[in-house]
């Protein structure tokens, strides 16, 4: 028998939940407490002007498969951002580390609070800032229904902010009220008190970023959330797998998105006979983005995001490993002793100034460990898209660059490496920046074709329409009620 | 012909993202490599656990065929093959001209209307008690041809006990039968579903038995009529044989508990089969209640419209119905009338029905009637000023509106 338990949300009480928080009063207060912080903090900092629309969001009613992506039309500050966990794996073990085989911690073990802390910390933070960096969008999105994608995105990211301040709240006291706080006084691209990670601090100026950002960033949201969801301790496991399920829509939004940007460009130069990608400047006459400055974008948004990986050998990461905090991509999956004492993973370095590949401690490279399948993963989506554009005919390959070009943080921070991966002189590389990443007339041109697109069904002309509708709605659907 | 809806994942709209693999509940059932994300035919149960938890919607993806796509059929994909023409010797064009694969294909999907959950009242279904690896071994206790001699459809009524083994269900859910043997490459074959034709409590009150009506399918092949391989299967049973059966499935295409709730029913064929369960259980519950019942059934003529005969026998108190009939002799073929066409003649009933909150609209049997019947919704509604989408999005959020065809 393999009917599913469902694991009912209570909706009673003023946060949605399935962890029995009526039963904790000192909890219950505490985040009731936190709560119109966070209401204020979405009126204020969350999309801008888009507050009185109703929109078409699920909502989870249940963490079951069957349960949790209910859909109605709702006024996003009404959204019901609860406290949702996967449900508990009974005998769960920490699954590597030094504690390897030991059962699961459901409180935090004492010697690894602060480490702890810091981890869902980081996490939580790059939660709200997304949708700081994202607020503008709604005045130019290209139709209703991208609209209403960037608005799941938005209140999801939002959920994923009360997720990470329940763990705060419930399991580590003041501090961690503390913390809580922090989380909605920090401002993403503020210089007073800026968002923690560096990405998150960039701004979201067009649609075009904002799906290469959801393709690209919450990518490395997603990776994190993955080595989380290992962690030996039991509550944040839980909570990250269930963040999973819904990062995933995330990951649909900008790898669609950016397919039907190139899709549309590929459809407008074979209705008007251009075959030569690089005939920019008549391909921008059309009303649609070039592919090559498609490409200088994904170099832009994937560079930034290799940084947040951190330093490829890391003595933090190396810690939270070795405590059984935070695991590697699909850990489960992998067939090692987990625990890496004895283990070596290949590094690219920095050795006279050449790119070179060394064995190192692999408890050390966790990082750049995560960094290498975040890559595998990216590519993916870059090789479907080059089958869309294959498929229409069009002779252009997208490519990822060298996971050594443009990096702030890490092995490669004091090199200048091409997209393609040739190390060159810091003139070489400053005389050629317009090449690998938009430069000022290409985020012009790309601006001026951020012109919204608030008919039913319709779409703006540098994007095509979507495959198949959210939900299986139809074409018309209106998903964004403006009246 | 022996025909499969067999559940594929659109390699064009699919992410990756393995949120499908993640929640299926059989091992193996889903699986990937570093291009696509593939659905085993023969471990898939349709228990559908994966579909609303999908981002892309490319796990709603479905093919109607003769054998099954294999592994490595979808791992070669970039694109979803288009449908097959499936060859039917009694099909013509039109919604309902052809009830002809029907049940050997039936099953719990309700593609094209989204993510609908069940009606508010309904009672809570189990599913997969029964698998492929421990089926349940039912015994044939009736089988008999239901439609009249000579006439091209061969629809049969087949009774099923269930002995000693737990097989609960309600109405509108389906069960899977597994036909004995192998195929060509020496595989066991796929399970084919058919929705119960019969009320929770049997097909006689308080025995632990059901109904299955079951079309049996013919196709032209190599220059010979050939049998469909379940549905023939099925058709030949014979009193006290053994069938594996696996199940039960469907979640979402229940009747409310409610007495009051009505019931539009709209089918063609065999998709009459879970209203026949659904009119049965109000019969026995005796009626009480407001809940009006209004079947929209269509066949081609009398003889072959399955369960002709009792339907008579009811009084319209209990089931208002509309029988059409597209192929009867003195009617040319212009003028040839489909479910459609007398939705539109009750227009009126239908209307007020709309209105009223506690109204379930179902629809059960071949693909082609959903358009018809979905514009004939449209313009009843918009003659008076009701925005069908609109109401429609609602019915389905309440779990008021289902589709269930092939």
């Amino acid at each position: 028998m393999s009917e599913s338990v469902r694991v009912e949300v209570n909706y009673d009480d003023l946060i949605p939940n399935n962890v029995n928080l009526s039963s904790d009063r000192r909890l219950l207060k505490a985040l009731e407490e936190w709560h119109p912080g966070y209401i204020d903090w979405w009126k204020d900092m969350g999309p801008e002007g888009w507050n009185d629309k109703e929109v078409y969001l699920r909502t989870a009613v249940g963490v079951d498969p069957k349960g949790w992506a209910v859909f109605d039309h709702v006024k996003m500050p009404d959204y019901r951002w609860g406290v949702l966990l996967a449900p508990k794996v009974e005998g769960r073990t920490i699954p590597f580390g030094k504690h390897k085989g030991e059962p699961v911690w459901e409180e935090v073990p004492a010697e690894y609070r602060s480490m702890l802390r810091r981890l869902i910390v980081i996490q939580g933070d790059t939660e709200p800032a997304s949708v700081e960096q994202q607020r503008h969008l709604g005045a130019t999105a290209p139709s209703l229904y991208d609209m209403r994608n960037l608005f799941q995105v938005n209140v999801e990211e939002g959920r994923h902010l009360w997720a990470m301040v329940y763990l705060l709240v419930k399991y580590f006291g003041k501090d961690g009220r503390e913390e809580a706080k922090m989380m909605l006084e920090r401002r993403s691209g503020n210089d007073d008190k800026p968002r923690i990670l560096g990405a998150f601090n960039e701004e979201t100026p067009d649609w075009l970023s904002f799906f290469m950002f959801t393709y690209f960033t919450d990518r490395d949201g997603k990776m994190q959330l993955e080595s989380l969801a290992q962690s030996g301790f039991d509550p944040l496991s839980r909570t990250t797998r269930f963040m999973l399920t819904e990062e995933a829509h995330h990951m649909f939004v900008g790898e669609s998105g950016v397919q039907r940007v190139l899709e549309r460009t590929c459809d407008a130069m074979n209705e008007a006979g251009i075959s030569d990608p690089y005939d920019i400047e008549a391909i921008r006459a059309l009303g649609v983005i070039d592919l090559p400055t498609i490409q200088k974008k994904l170099n832009f948004h994937m560079s930034v995001t290799h940084d947040l990986f951190g330093a490829e050998l890391s003595t933090n990461a190396a810690a939270a490993f070795e405590a059984g905090l935070k695991g590697r991509f699909k850990e489960e999956k992998l067939e090692d002793d987990h625990q890496l004492y004895n283990e070596t993973y290949p590094v690219m370095q920095v050795v006279d100034g050449q790119l070179v590949e060394k064995d190192e401690n692999a408890i050390a490279a966790i990082n750049s460990r995560l960094l290498d399948d975040y890559i595998t993963d990216a590519k993916g989506g870059i090789k479907r898209w080059n089958k869309a554009i294959a498929k229409l005919g069009i002779d252009f390959e997208l490519k990822a660059p060298h996971k050594a070009f443009n990096r702030k943080i890490g092995q490669f921070s004091d090199i200048n490496v091409t997209p393609e991966g040739e190390v060159v002189d810091a003139d070489t590389f400053t005389a050629n920046l317009e090449n690998y990443m938009p430069s000022e007339a290409d985020l012009v041109f790309i601006n001026g074709l951020m012109k919204p697109c608030y008919e039913r069904g319709q779409y703006a002309g540098w994007i095509k329409e979507p495959k198949v509708g959210i939900n299986s709605q139809p074409g018309d659907f209106e998903y964004v009620r403006l009246a | 012909m022996t025909a499969l809806r067999q559940h594929l994942i659109d390699p064009e709209v699919c992410i990756r993202c393995n949120t499908c693999e993640e929640n299926c509940p059989i091992e193996g059932a889903i699986e990937h490599n570093e291009d696509n994300y593939v659905v085993n035919a023969d471990l898939c149960n349709y228990c559908m656990s994966c579909i609303s938890p999908c981002p892309t919607g490319a796990i709603d993806s479905w093919r109607v065929v003769e054998n099954a796509y294999s592994l490595d059929d979808q791992y070669s994909w970039d694109e979803l093959p288009e449908q097959i023409e499936i060859q039917d010797s009694g099909a013509e064009d039109g919604s309902e001209a052809s009830e002809s694969e029907a049940t050997d294909i039936l099953e719990i999907a309700h593609a094209g209307n989204g993510i609908v959950p069940a009606p508010a009242t309904s009672s809570k279904p189990r599913i997969n008690l029964w698998t492929r690896e421990k089926p349940a071994r039912a015994t044939v206790t009736g089988n008999y041809r239901i439609t009249e001699e000579g006439t091209e459809s061969d629809i049969h009524h087949i009774v099923l006990d269930f002995g000693a083994q737990s097989f609960p269900v309600l109405e509108g859910q389906s069960i899977g039968i597994i036909p004995p043997g192998t195929d060509a490459k020496g595989k066991p074959h796929q399970v084919r579903l058919y929705s119960i034709a019969s009320p929770r409590d049997g097909e006689r009150p308080g025995y632990n038995n059901l109904a299955l009506t079951v079309k049996r399918v013919t196709f032209e092949a190599d220059g010979a009529t050939q049998e469909g391989l379940g549905s023939g299967y099925m058709c030949n049973l014979k009193k006290n044989d053994e069938v594996m059966v696996t199940g039960p499935f469907g979640s979402t295409f229940l009747m409310p508990n409610d007495p009051d709730a009505n019931l539009i029913m709209i089918c063609t064929g065999t998709g009459a089969a879970p209203f026949r369960g659904m009119t049965e259980r109000r019969r026995r519950l005796g009626g009480h209640g407001k809940g009006k019942m209004l079947l929209f059934f269509g066949a081609r003529s009398p003889s072959e419209l399955p369960y002709f005969g009792p339907l008579q026998k009811l009084p319209k108190s209990l089931l208002d119905q509309e029988l059409v009939f597209s192929r009867i002799s003195n009617i040319d073929d212009s003028n040839k009338e489909y479910v459609q066409h007398r939705m539109a003649k009750r227009a009126e009933d239908l209307a007020a029905l709309l209105n009223d909150e506690n109204t379930h609209i179902y629809v059960c049997g071949l693909k082609g009637m959903e358009q018809g019947v979905e514009e004939t919704f449209n313009s009843l509604c918009a003659d008076r000023g009701l925005d069908w989408p609109q109401l429609r999005q609602q019915l389905r959020n309440d779990g008021r509106y289902h589709i269930e065809t092939y």
